[in-house]
């Protein structure tokens, strides 16, 4: 990272881009689909190996470079549920990094509830033809392949009527949309995606049709468990700049970190971190335990983002006149980190979850 | 007690109706996207009479306080919390020119500020951090009728495009900068003025932040504002005209907020209902709602006591201080009301956040002020 990437993202920002170049230096690593049995090609490891991967991109000091999202959130999709001859036809492109991933759930009337989308899928002979928007997708502008989530329109109960598709960048019928310009994340291509009569293979579907719903609600625990360790991880990298700052800043003739608010603030703000950190690493090793611990996880999720934003904004604040640049070295992070109490289901969707689960 | 006077009413709806006729989200996209100061609103503004409404009439002001300056600026940041800033701020410094200078300064300055063709800025931190007046290094060296003003001012609002600077230097040999700080106004096209541009910032954009170098800049004797070594105690009087005005900014920003997250609401469905109808929708607006009301009282509150001529530093502390924290707050929870579209430029509450946190960043952070309140509020200890 720091030599293929840490010099390169302040460029990134400003392109709004990270060059595809990058995913496949990733992949000639073995960095990408690292927890992804070794008979596509990488090396065969657990999700501990994702998890340093997760933790080296969040010391990059940017976002753009969605790896996590590609190895963690939409290669588990293809391993669990793919048929054999669709994992040979992608998976290895995956982890060489020919081929970049995107998954599509969200369109611009349903987020929170997924279970309102409109996007349909009609079987048509040998073809299914998709209709639709997707909208926020992380990967959208570099992705070759993407999973969309999309409604069998004759079925009426929306739980049963999801399947997953894949869908190739090129197929006649799918647009890609405009990039969308955000508070942060500059050099991730999020973006809309757009179904017009789009004519996939009856092949490219996922699973039996209708179970979409259940691929979903399986996969989503460690979708959770991603976010909170890019959660734990950017709070960490935060604090790790601005107690160096503080040390060295000299203001009224002794160091910011002599002032006694400021050695408070900043023991709070590592007790945060560590406890954070504690649960995550606490979850991780139950999630691979295979544990299932959705209870956990949501709660996670939440508590670990909204502990983020906390101590991005306390840090900010610690630079004084000097958070109100960019060229000050937490305020990127800053951005970036205010995402993520709202994307991989918003925190609230995650207490409204926790609590079902605990039986109210 | 609680009621705005008819004419402060007037005002404030004055304001209003500016903002709604003049602003124009894409304009501050594009302006922001291009770092342009919005020279045609500004304009505008100034013309009807909402810049230096603190002026005597004399030098084109409104003759009016700081409370009915803050009534201006809490509508025109609510609207488009940017365009707020900017055109509010389009005069820092020409407050100090009008509060401590003497005539002849002020009537060859302020007009050009009240009327819209003159911008000004100020020039006192010499570390990015913030001011800190016990090393400030520039100094002002009197030569013959002139003073030569030689240092390095840094986060220059209006850097580079400000007509003067209010510069604070030492003029003193005194090590107590209580006693050897003076404040100086230096034209902006004077010889030895360099300006470096600080780079792009966390919000407001469109206006230039620069760091600024003097190389022996001569100005005239009579640029002198205020008296030779009052400059801090001047300064200090002047950051708290200033902070109530941020204190203004940070108000209607929440308001914005909050506004744009009520009708967000109202019209958003999920799970076939609209969000306003979810409990935890209701408590969210009821916190946001809250904070503003707050910010409203302590904010005014701190401006009708300036204006009775009897400034309260500590009050003014914390109005600037928990306001710009609750617009921090407001415009956070509104993010997330708006969910995915809040983390999107088009929709306007991100912005709200960033101008909300700048308020919090600059005349001193939560420490600087919550040092300010508390010695003043405990007093002296044996």
């Amino acid at each position: 990272m720091e030599k293929e990437v840490t010099p390169y993202v302040d460029q990134w920002e400003k392109d709004h881009i990270v060059p595809r170049e990058v995913w496949k230096k990733m992949g000639d690593e073995k960095f990408l689909c690292p927890a992804l049995s070794s008979e596509y090609g990488g090396i065969g490891g657990d999700f501990l190996h994702s998890t340093i991967v997760i933790e080296e991109i969040s010391r990059t000091n940017h976002s753009g470079l969605a790896a996590p999202l590609h190895n963690d959130i939409v290669i588990p999709y293809i391993e669990a549920y793919a048929s054999e001859d669709q994992k040979k036809k992608y998976l290895p492109g995956c982890v060489s990094g020919d081929i970049i991933t995107a998954i599509a759930m969200t369109e611009p009337d349903a987020g929170s509830d997924l279970a309102s989308m409109t996007t349909t899928a009609e079987e048509d002979g040998d073809h299914i033809v998709i209709n639709g928007s997707k909208t926020f997708i992380t990967n959208g502008i570099n992705s070759d392949l993407v999973i969309v989530a999309a409604k069998d329109p004759e079925e009426k109960n929306p739980h049963q009527a999801l399947s997953l598709y894949f869908v190739e960048t090129g197929t006649p019928g799918f647009e890609k949309g405009r990039q969308l310009v955000k508070m942060g994340l500059y050099s991730q291509d999020t973006s809309e995606l757009f179904f017009s009569k789009c004519r996939i293979p009856r092949e490219n579907r996922i699973g039996e049709a209708g179970s979409g719903f259940i691929m979903l609600m399986e996969k989503l625990q460690q979708e959770r468990l991603v976010v909170a360790i890019m959660a734990v991880s950017a709070a960490e990298c935060i604090l790790e700049r601005t107690i160096p700052f503080c040390r060295t800043t000299i203001v009224s003739g002794k160091p910011l970190s002599k002032s006694q608010a400021v050695q408070f603030a900043l023991v709070e703000l590592a007790a945060e971190v560590k406890i954070g950190r504690t649960f995550l690493d606490k979850l991780i090793a139950d999630h691979m335990e295979g544990r299932r611990i959705i209870i956990e996880t949501s709660m996670a999720k939440y508590w670990t983002t909204d502990m983020v934003t906390r101590v991005a904004d306390r840090c900010v604040d610690l630079f004084g006149e000097y958070g109100i640049m960019e060229a000050c070295p937490a305020i990127r992070a800053w951005r970036d980190v205010r995402i993520m109490s709202i994307f991989a289901g918003t925190n609230e969707i995650m207490k409204q979850i926790a609590g079902k689960f605990m039986g109210f | 007690m609680f009621e705005l006077s008819r004419s402060q009413k007037e005002i404030q709806k004055a304001a209003r109706d500016f903002a709604k006729g003049e602003f124009d989200k894409e304009v501050t996209l594009e302006l922001e996207e291009k770092r342009e100061y919005p020279e045609a609103v500004w304009k505008k503004a100034a013309d009807l009479g909402f810049i230096g409404i603190q002026f005597a009439e004399d030098y084109s002001g409104g003759g009016l306080g700081v409370l009915d300056g803050c009534l201006i600026a809490e509508e025109l940041c609510r609207k488009d919390s940017t365009m707020g800033m900017a055109i509010t701020f389009s005069g820092i410094g020409s407050e100090a020119v009008f509060r401590f200078a003497d005539n002849g300064l002020k009537e060859a300055f302020l007009p050009k500020v009240a009327e819209g063709e003159m911008l000004s800025g100020i020039a006192f931190s010499e570390s990015s951090y913030g001011l800190d007046v016990s090393s400030i290094q520039t100094t002002a060296v009197p030569e013959g009728d002139h003073l030569v003003i030689s240092g390095k001012k840094t986060n220059v609002l209006n850097g580079g495009s400000a007509g003067f600077y209010v510069v604070l230097a030492k003029t003193g040999v005194d090590d107590d900068p209580a006693k050897s700080l003076s404040m100086v106004l230096v034209e902006g096209d004077r010889d030895g003025i360099g300006v470096t541009d600080s780079g792009e910032k966390l919000g407001l954009n469109m206006m230039k932040t620069a760091e600024l170098s003097f190389q022996d800049v001569k100005v005239p004797v009579a640029n002198l504002v205020g008296k030779e070594g009052r400059g801090l105690s001047q300064a200090d009087r002047f950051s708290n005209e200033i902070r109530i005005l941020l204190a203004a900014q940070a108000l209607g920003i929440a308001q914005g907020a909050l506004d744009r997250a009520i009708s967000y609401v109202k019209q958003r469905e999920q799970f076939n209902r609209k969000l306003a109808q979810f409990q935890i929708t209701r408590h969210k607006i009821a916190e946001m709602a809250t904070k503003v009301e707050l910010s409203r009282l302590i904010t005014y509150k701190a401006a009708v006591g300036f204006d009775s001529g009897k400034p309260d530093a500590a009050l003014i502390s914390m109005a600037k201080m928990s306001s710009a924290r609750m617009a921090v707050q407001v415009a956070d929870e509104a993010i997330q009301l708006f969910g995915g579209y809040g983390y999107m430029k088009e929709q306007e509450v991100e912005r709200y956040y960033r101008d909300a946190k700048l308020t919090e960043l600059l005349f001193g952070n939560r420490g600087l002020q919550s040092d300010i309140i508390g010695e003043a509020v405990i007093g002296k200890v044996k």
